[in-house]
């Protein structure tokens, strides 16, 4: 069944997109990050989904699509903000800071 | 170790090791690259699970649409090779411990079987079958040899879950609106 390493690669996978969000600074790599820990998760979701049933599949069905309107709205935000400050990098975007 | 559990492993290697590729090159057209590669190995762990369906909508929709949305947007910034890609280092090296305490507390999830699983969940004590603690899950399989995965997911997918199905499709629309309403320079 596989169910405990399925639950140990999604930790690991989850890890690494935690650590490539916290030490990257170009913010399209961050969202390719963020989709990483969504990946992970559809991992323990299929997992977990061999013993308890189908909800698990479907709840990884919803995952993708919510992935995919986050990954256009984000990449739209992002060529808004390349176009203003000529850059992705994220810390430069500090207009907040006093 | 049987031929499923030794391809399992492969594939969950392959997918590790372009996770870690792709945060660490320099390159964001190279992270997107071993992205797509870890993508395509978790699609082959999707198959050794018993979930062809989500297999290739993995591939689909992952390694197919969004990726190349990133890809589109890169080529689109003309985003190079940055001389600094990461934080200054008090903040990744803080960043590191946060992940490496994350993960040493989530592999403590190794140990789990779906004995031990329904062992926890059920309140009977004595040997317990998950088959019995998680009928649905018994159901799954019957329905999966009777009718495939893409029948078996398509009966409470257009029954239990349609209403969430079709709000999905509002959701999609606000999406590509709002994409649409971000990126444009003038309306």
């Amino acid at each position: 069944m596989l169910l405990g390493p399925s639950l140990v690669l999604s930790a690991v996978l989850f890890v690494i997109g935690v650590a490539g969000v916290l030490i990257r600074r170009n913010a399209i790599v961050l969202f390719m990050c963020v989709e990483l820990m969504l990946n992970a998760v559809n991992v323990s979701f299929v997992a977990l989904s061999q013993v308890h049933g189908f909800s698990g599949q479907i709840m990884v069905f919803f995952v993708m699509t919510v992935a995919a309107a986050e990954a256009a709205v984000g990449l739209a935000i992002i060529l808004a903000v390349f176009r203003h400050t000529q850059s992705v990098d994220l810390t430069q975007l500090n207009l907040l800071k006093g | 170790m049987d031929l499923i559990t030794a391809t399992w492993w492969a594939f969950a290697v392959w997918a590790v090791i372009s996770a870690l590729m792709c945060i660490s090159r320099r390159n964001p057209i190279a992270s997107v690259l071993w992205l797509v590669s870890c993508m395509f190995a978790l699609a082959g762990v999707y198959v050794l699970l018993q979930a062809e369906f989500i297999a290739a909508v993995q591939v689909l929709v992952y390694a197919g649409a969004v990726m190349v949305l990133f890809l589109f947007v890169i080529m689109l910034l003309n985003v190079g090779d940055s001389p600094r890609t990461l934080k200054r280092w008090p903040i990744w090296i803080v960043g590191l411990g946060v992940s490496a305490v994350m993960g040493a507390e989530l592999v403590a999830l190794r140990g789990y079987t779906p004995e031990r699983l329904a062992r926890e969940v059920s309140t009977l004590s004595g040997p317990i079958n998950p088959a019995l603690v998680f009928p649905e899950g018994a159901a799954a399989q019957i329905a999966t040899a009777s009718r495939g995965v893409v029948g078996g997911i398509a009966e409470p997918l257009f029954t239990g879950y349609l209403i969430p199905f079709e709000v999905t499709s509002v959701l999609l629309l606000a999406a590509a609106i709002g994409a649409v309403v971000l990126a444009k320079r003038k309306l």
